[in-house]
């Protein structure tokens, strides 16, 4: 069995207070309650605070470009499904920089997971508003605020049928493992976006913001009513859901790959005699 | 017996969606089957009905590795078709077309006019068939047994069913039969037909799409782009057969970072593009450079700059291919000359990108990549393959680091997940042996010493001299690179019996071979006179080659329109020199 300090990983470069400490914790227990070991786990970053989370973990790690966490993601698990894979963005790494991949990954439904840890905010470039930014932000970029609506995640996956889609929050850490521990375990693309205050750029969106509007979804709300989820989904403001929004059982991407059902890619053998005929064709 | 040179070019011209394709390709299979030397060129618009699209097919007794503007036998499926390319007929040149179908009847001597339609409708019941009227058609003037061509149309139209089968082989048979009556000055081809042997058949990115999958390629991600979608159809056709994994991404981003994400998975990987979409893929470069990832990335030119001329050729990526990325990092750049060539350096692409653990370019263009060629054959057992990675558990006590330092700069390439405990890490980021972030100064300059400066003098030891073909002591050089190999080679055909005369051809252009097994430098620098030919504007290869070797290539031949250079064009900007 893996134990928690086996996950422990390099020290944090992180503002003291930042929401990055609980889902970095959680995300370590999430694993070892589990059972997945080290040496199971493939973690995916981009560029921004999120970003480092790997490297503050023992796993095998590929922290890649500013948005480009899931089409890695995508095709290393499809070149090794044993792994599990786990992307680690950030709001503007992957509703920003990343949107595309983002849609398309909810299209394809390879059997990864997504966190994203969404503060609203961009932190290393210094506190410009993201996408998720609530309108009127106002930042050195945004002297008149920020003009464009926020984009709604939760809402635009569901919209798309995606596979899990669900929302923790760093400040319930508990409630947050056993989301990761339903994401990482959920056959398909698994989103879970993470809100977290950023303490040295987000004013508005404090600690004290979000723990006064969170809330866990009810015992009796069933995330296979994609419509429900979908109004769920609308609710932000005074009370903010937290939980499974979503769920359903579409084949993942590597389930429908034909060429990957009997043997992992990575240990299918190649040699150059069993491709010669090929040549053959050409006359 | 009197020795008989056969050098015809066919050109088949009409409306995108006319089929002119599928006339020339059988046509072209139909040569080589026959053993003769064949050398196709296309020539189409970025559309997918209309307009005016031509396809060239050039066959011979002898090598054939370009082509011309002179037409022996034009096949004019519209009118457009006689009025662009009857200026090109040569002396004996012969106009095949269908007055029924053009609304148009010429009384001049050089046209045949074949009812190809009536023949369909009659013979087949169906006006599809009227492309296959037309290739027996062209076989019954030129007097070459059909029985390559009932081969090729049983393949064809296998799925079809029997019926369609035997309805084109009668409808092959009944063009045949009114050419052979109805043209009694007609070409003869069918006694030089070499039974003996069969060429292969085989374009540019046919080629490339065969290196990969013979080397071992596992991974193919790709957003389709003319003209290198055909890389990525080629691979998607053996995918179920062999495991290649075809991946079409999002966009070129997607593509790259994908290829990247099963690179460092454990498989061999490749990209391919054209220019627009390697603009995308630019950062990913980047990111293959810093995290030491293998990657195989083709590059199929055609002319910029922004969308350009979408379906056309030129070869003005060079040095955009060489200087793209940001920072400092290794890459190599390969320019095939030929499908042969192309075949050999795709599988050397892979091989350095898994030795050297560094992105390699496999660069062409639309010339080269839609054009057909004949050979005798490839040989399998020239082609490399070491696994380099580790797959293996290794011992216990020696803790893993992907980016070890080494006396050759590369470190041991593990497989995450296959080696045991180990892990393996890695960053785009500075990083440190062990793969995580960091900024201190002296691993920087340690890692850009195993990452760049210790990887490159160790890769150009392995790239090939240049092919010199001609005079051993040549007075004129010609130089180029890429897919100007094939017309070069027959300039220096022709004009050799009044210069000394030689081609140096550069297949791997980047980084410059040595010159310590062959000093092409003190070659140039004993010849007379030396002319670069490029399908582009400024002379790129000119000046990669000045900032590589010092030595300035003066004289320069340049094509930009956006077409291949043609044997009779390249002739003429030649005489100029002497």
């Amino acid at each position: 069995m893996p134990s928690f300090e086996a996950y422990e990983g390099q020290k944090s470069a992180w503002c003291p207070g930042c929401g990055n400490f609980q889902i970095l914790s959680s995300l370590k227990k999430a694993l070892v309650e589990l059972g997945i070991e080290p040496w199971e786990v493939l973690l995916v970053s981009g560029i921004g605070q999120s970003g480092k989370l790997p490297h503050y973990m023992k796993c095998h790690i590929f922290n890649g470009l500013h948005g480009r966490t899931l089409p890695v993601a995508t095709a290393a698990k499809l070149a090794n499904h044993a792994l599990h894979v786990i992307a680690v963005a950030g709001d503007g790494d992957c509703y920003g920089e990343g949107g595309n991949h983002f849609l398309h990954a909810i299209r394809r439904n390879p059997d990864i997971t997504l966190l994203v840890h969404n503060n609203q905010i961009y932190g290393l470039t210094k506190g410009q508003a993201s996408p998720t930014s609530a309108l009127g932000t106002h930042s050195k970029t945004q002297p008149f605020g920020a003009l464009s609506e926020p984009l709604n995640p939760l809402a635009l996956a569901i919209s798309q049928d995606c596979s899990f889609v669900a929302r923790g929050f760093s400040g319930d850490p508990e409630y947050l493992k056993e989301l990761m521990k339903a994401a990482i375990t959920h056959k398909g693309f698994s989103l879970l976006d993470i809100l977290q205050p950023c303490v040295s750029f987000n004013k508005i969106n404090t600690f004290k913001w979000y723990l006064d509007r969170v809330y866990r979804l009810e015992e009796a709300y069933s995330p296979s009513d994609r419509l429900k989820a979908f109004e769920k989904s609308l609710e932000w403001g005074e009370k903010i859901p937290n939980g499974i929004f979503y769920k359903n059982n579409r084949k993942s991407l590597g389930e429908l790959i034909p060429v990957i059902q009997e043997q992992i890619l990575v240990r299918q053998q190649f040699s150059i005699e069993n491709v010669k005929q090929e040549l053959e064709m050409f006359y | 017996m009197e020795e008989i040179f056969l050098d015809y070019t066919l050109l088949i011209g009409g409306e995108a969606g006319q089929g002119l394709q599928t006339i020339g390709s059988a046509l072209a299979k139909v040569f080589s089957r026959k053993g003769f030397h064949v050398f196709t060129c296309q020539d189409y618009m970025s559309r997918v009905r209309g307009g005016h699209n031509f396809y060239k097919v050039r066959f011979s007794d002898q090598e054939v590795t370009a082509s011309k503007d002179s037409v022996d036998i034009l096949v004019a499926l519209d009118m457009n078709t006689i009025e662009t390319h009857r200026k090109n007929l040569g002396s004996e040149g012969i106009i095949i077309y269908d007055s029924g179908s053009i609304k148009k009847k010429f009384e001049s001597s050089e046209f045949i006019d074949v009812p190809f339609r009536k023949i369909a409708l009659e013979t087949g019941k169906s006006r599809v068939m009227e492309n296959t009227v037309a290739t027996g058609a062209v076989l019954g003037m030129l007097e070459i047994g059909l029985d390559a061509l009932e081969e090729i149309l049983k393949t064809a139209f296998k799925k079809k069913g029997e019926e369609v089968v035997e309805k084109n082989i009668a409808c092959a048979h009944a063009g045949y039969n009114y050419a052979r009556e109805f043209c009694p000055g007609c070409k003869k081809a069918g006694a030089l037909e070499l039974q003996t042997r069969k060429l292969m058949l085989i374009n540019g990115v046919q080629a490339i799409g065969l290196g990969a999958l013979m080397s071992g390629c596992k991974f193919y991600s790709a957003y389709p782009m003319t003209p290198s979608t055909g890389i990525m159809n080629f691979l998607a056709s053996k995918a179920e057969k062999y495991g290649v994994l075809v991946e079409q991404a999002e966009d070129e981003v997607a593509a790259i970072n994908m290829a990247i994400g099963a690179s460092f998975a454990g498989v061999r990987a490749m990209t391919g593009t054209s220019g627009g979409g390697f603009a995308l893929m630019v950062e990913g470069l980047s990111l293959a450079g810093m995290t030491e990832t293998p990657l195989v990335i083709a590059e199929v030119q055609r002319p910029g700059p922004a969308t350009g001329l979408p379906t056309r050729t030129e070869q003005a990526d060079l040095l955009f291919i060489l200087y793209a990325g940001h920072g400092e990092f290794p890459r190599v750049i390969f320019e095939p000359g030929s499908p042969k060539q192309a075949f050999y350096l795709t599988n050397r692409a892979f091989e350095l990108a898994e030795k050297y653990q560094v992105p390699v370019f496999i660069q062409s263009d639309q010339y080269l990549g839609d054009s057909e060629w004949t050979f005798e054959s490839f040989d399998h057992e020239k082609l490399l393959y070491h696994d380099y990675r580790l797959r293996e558990k290794g011992p216990e006590e020696q803790e893993y680091r992907r980016h070890a330092f080494s006396e050759t700069g590369v470190s041991p390439l593990a497989v995450p997940g296959e080696i045991g405990k180990s892990l393996v890490v890695t960053d785009s980021d500075e990083h440190d042996e062990a793969g995580h972030i960091i900024e201190d100064a002296w691993i920087r300059v340690e890692m850009v010493k195993k990452r760049l400066l210790k990887k490159m003098p160790l890769i150009r030891k392995e790239i090939e001299a240049p092919l010199l073909y001609g005079a051993s002591s040549p007075k004129v050089v010609l130089l180029g690179h890429g897919s100007t190999y094939g017309i070069m080679k027959e300039a220096v055909n022709l004009l050799s019996k009044d210069q000394k005369i030689a081609m140096l051809h550069f297949s791997q252009v980047y980084p410059l071979p040595e010159r310590e097994r062959f000093d092409y430098i003190e070659l140039l620098e004993n010849a007379d006179l030396a002319i670069c030919i490029e399908n582009n504007a400024t002379g790129q290869f000119a000046k990669l080659f000045r900032a590589e070797t010092g030595f300035e290539l003066t004289h320069r031949v340049s094509r930009y329109d956006g077409r291949p250079f043609t044997v009779e064009n390249l002739m003429e900007e030649l005489h100029a020199f002497f």
